[in-house]
């Protein structure tokens, strides 16, 4: 047995629950944070035709580039399990690789996003130009700030990582990256079908 | 494969071939999804759109945040924030008159 697997046994049993209370605490932000995400969506879905003399989303939205976008951050999650899964391994070297890579991923599904919002601000889609376009912004660029964040502990945890500092078991820090990780592709997946795909 | 890996798939749930597909079956329903912008499928845009995005809502809990494998208080305390959620959005929709 492993030093992390070790320690992972040791954390799970000696819990009032007999489960690992990083993990709990994990799940219950989540959860949380479906509220949040949830009112926003909600905030926009009410405001979504309420676009007074601008733009409406049919006219910016660039479905095929969005598109790619999505498939990006769908396939970061990929990479982020095969990350999960070489951790739970003991396999460093592949954890290094597919957390990078997912982070690499990430940061190109940011990058689209920069992309695309300069693209709608120079077609006249600004943040005050009407309410869908305000909370346009504020859902997909909280989405946006979620991804980043991400990214940053990605990093944050491959360069703690390479000098072997992380704190109790290395592979259950990944996976909790990882929980963080996917619950932001699964905002997308909402996000991509209901604002993106279903016109007013 | 190796008692250990063996032990392990059984721990979390699949092996890496098992998220490829997954991974793949997930991109073919994004391209399906996609589709509905270029063909039209009548009545069936909504609630098609509707039932994809909820298959790869489960499939990435379910598989890649391992809930299908893991303790079901976990579900249980994803899954009450979930629909937390939807019961109190809909609600505060439904004050505003969104669905009617």
């Amino acid at each position: 047995m492993s030093a992390d697997h070790a320690v992972a046994s040791h954390d799970t049993h000696t819990t009032s629950t007999g489960l690992s209370n990083v993990k709990l605490g994990m799940w219950l932000f989540l959860g949380s944070e479906c509220l949040l995400f949830g009112g926003l969506i909600s905030t926009y879905m009410l405001y979504r035709g309420r676009v007074g003399t601008g733009p409406t989303p049919m006219q910016v939205f660039d479905i095929p580039f969005t598109s790619v976008s999505s498939f990006v951050l769908l396939m970061s999650s990929l990479t982020m399990v095969l990350g999960v899964s070489a951790a739970h391994k003991g396999d460093d070297r592949n954890t290094y690789l597919w957390v990078a890579v997912t982070a690499l991923l990430g940061a190109t599904f940011v990058g689209g996003q920069v992309y695309e919002f300069t693209a709608f601000y120079n077609e006249g889609m600004g943040f005050t130009t009407s309410l869908f376009t305000s909370s346009f912004y504020v859902l997909t660029g909280f989405h946006g700030v979620h991804v980043t964040v991400g990214i940053i502990m990605l990093m944050s945890t491959l360069g703690i990582m390479k000098r072997s500092k992380v704190p109790g078991s290395k592979s259950e820090t990944i996976e909790m990256l990882g929980l963080y990780w996917h619950f932001v592709d699964i905002v997308w997946i909402i996000i991509f079908t209901l604002i993106y795909l279903i016109p007013v | 494969m190796s008692a250990e890996t063996t032990t392990h798939t059984e721990e979390h749930g699949m092996s890496n071939a098992g998220y490829v597909r997954i991974a793949l079956i997930l991109a073919a329903i994004t391209a399906l999804e996609v589709s509905t912008y270029y063909v039209d499928f009548g009545r069936l845009f909504l609630p098609a759109l509707l039932i994809m995005m909820v298959i790869k809502f489960i499939m990435v809990v379910s598989y890649f945040m391992h809930l299908k494998f893991d303790n079901k208080l976990f579900s249980w305390i994803f899954y009450a924030g979930l629909i937390l959620a939807i019961g109190v959005y809909c609600v505060a929709l439904a004050t505003f008159h969104f669905f009617s």
